[in-house]
């Protein structure tokens, strides 16, 4: 035991992965609790795509990933929040729709350019090598951001996530919290989605809000809650992904899995105590 | 003491068309006022104009010495808040955003405030329970006292005794009187017209436009009143 965690730690790769990781899973962790009690989990899903298709293009055209992706992503944001709530479109089909175009979209250009074959995988479920040093300097000041922006309006945050008609009635500007959700959730997506995976990194937002829901009764406790938690899975994932050789994004949402079986299962016997 | 809310010819349109048709009131501090009507009448509508929620296609509503962040609403509930992970003192204290300016975070005041509608509420012994384990008399009274935190001028009410039990109801109706002696101007959308006419001092009967507005004695004297009197009373004949 000891032995695997003095070699984990020996590489820099890993120790890239850890630091980036656990920062996206923090902020992931917080972010998703406001998006899962407003319903808005397929916000998340949708952009993890549109993160996807931008991530495939800028490999191809040999741009860099991160300031690529970014503001496209972001722009994405706005546009699937504008979507789901505008009550005339369905909101959820709209977003399958952006959502499958993009992966198609990133599929196609994989495919199209020589050599990247082999990285598909990597994008789709993560890659403990994904994090280059030159990444992690924007990723960690991204994370930092949003963290800090998230403890900064965490009273409002709570307000628009329990009742968003009385935030509104009483003068708050409503719209642009929902936006600064929108955008900070857009923003560590983009970050975290090379060593979870384009197909797993929201359930880095969905996981630990509902597993602490399970047995946390306030907003401060599930927030808290769901943050130690998603570091704590996040990093029992990656030590399983080092020493197994799996892929990453995987293994993390596996262990979250477990966690959430465990909390649902103290959860149901509170209730029948 | 002079108008506190003035609404002129406000009317607002869905895709459908008019929810509400050029309604033109005005209701003066310390007044009691109950919109009642059918479901799909435009009360909810109405009220959410007033709350600033939805901007109305034509007409105004003016506020007269209650700033927009000074009214307090009590919406009804959304299916998303019956299983919401929240102490009660967390939703009353977000009472106090709206009030608090720049300022992330609640003061020492803030939370005395709070202390004070939860002592006023009769919940203090809730106060650390979560909102989703309590039940809807108990919620509604929560909600209650988050939006007192908000205002001690104008109060907005939807449907506040909808699914109570009628004990519970009335209890609530015994809040609102008190509230209400004591100066606050309250405003209540409710289908419960008998008690809306018991308890309040004017009654608006909305049906898309205005079908009465006046106090409660005219209502209860009025085509309209008598209609909706009647027909409740009619009913309850039948079972005796």
């Amino acid at each position: 035991m000891f032995e695997l965690f003095r070699e984990l730690f020996s590489y820099s790769f890993v120790n890239r992965a850890l630091l980036v990781g656990i920062l996206v899973a923090l902020c992931a962790a917080l972010l998703g609790v406001s998006l899962v009690l407003k319903r808005y989990s397929m916000i998340g899903d949708g952009l993890s795509h549109v993160g996807f298709g931008t991530l495939a293009v800028a490999m191809s055209l040999n741009l860099a990933p991160l300031q690529v992706s970014i503001p496209i992503v972001l722009l994405a944001a706005f546009l699937l929040l504008r979507i789901s709530e505008s009550s005339r479109i369905k909101g959820d089909a709209a977003i399958a729709l952006i959502s499958s175009s993009s992966l198609a979209v990133g599929v196609v250009v994989i495919a199209m350019t020589v050599g990247m074959n082999a990285d598909v995988c990597n994008y789709m479920f993560g890659s403990i090598l994904a994090m280059k040093r030159s990444d992690v300097y924007l990723s960690v000041s991204v994370a930092a951001i949003v963290l800090v922006l998230f403890i900064f309006f965490y009273n409002k945050i709570f307000a628009v996530t329990f009742d968003e008609n009385f935030a509104k009635a009483g003068g708050m500007k409503t719209g642009v919290y929902n936006m600064l959700i929108a955008f900070l959730t857009a923003l560590i997506i983009v970050v975290g989605m090379r060593i979870m995976g384009a197909m797993l990194i929201s359930s880095l937002i969905i996981f630990p809000a509902l597993t602490a829901m399970r047995v946390f009764n306030s907003f401060k406790r599930v927030a808290v809650c769901a943050a130690l938690l998603s570091v704590f899975c996040f990093f029992i994932g990656i030590v399983f992904s080092f020493a197994l050789d799996t892929p990453a994004g995987a293994s993390v949402v596996l262990v979250n899995l477990a966690a959430f079986g465990i909390f649902f299962a103290i959860g149901r016997i509170r209730k029948l105590a | 003491m002079g108008a506190i809310l003035v609404c002129e010819s406000v009317s607002v349109k869905y895709d459908t068309g008019f929810a509400v048709e050029n309604v033109s009131f005005g209701i003066e501090a310390g007044d009691y006022l109950c919109i009642v009507g059918e479901n799909g009448s435009g009360k909810t509508t109405l009220l959410k104009t007033i709350a600033g929620l939805i901007c109305p296609a034509a007409g105004r509503v003016v506020l007269n010495g209650v700033r927009q962040n000074e009214v307090g609403y009590l919406p009804q509930q959304t299916p998303a808040q019956k299983d919401f992970p929240a102490s009660v003192m967390e939703v009353v204290l977000s009472g106090r955003l709206g009030r608090g300016g720049r300022l992330p975070f609640y003061t020492k005041r803030d939370k005395a405030l709070a202390d004070g509608e939860i002592s006023r509420l009769d919940i203090e012994g809730i106060k650390f329970d979560s909102y989703r384990s309590l039940s809807g008399g108990q919620q509604q009274r929560v909600l209650l006292a988050r939006a007192l935190c908000a205002t001690d001028k104008l109060l907005l009410l939807d449907e506040p005794t909808s699914g109570l039990d009628p004990l519970i109801a009335s209890e609530l109706y015994r809040i609102l009187e008190n509230l209400n002696e004591r100066g606050l101007t309250i405003i209540m959308v409710s289908h419960d017209v008998e008690s809306a006419v018991r308890y309040g001092s004017k009654v608006l009967h909305m049906q898309t436009s205005k079908l009465f507005f006046g106090s409660q004695k005219d209502y209860a004297a009025s085509d309209a009143g008598r209609r909706m009197l009647g027909n409740t009373a009619g009913g309850g004949a039948a079972y005796v």
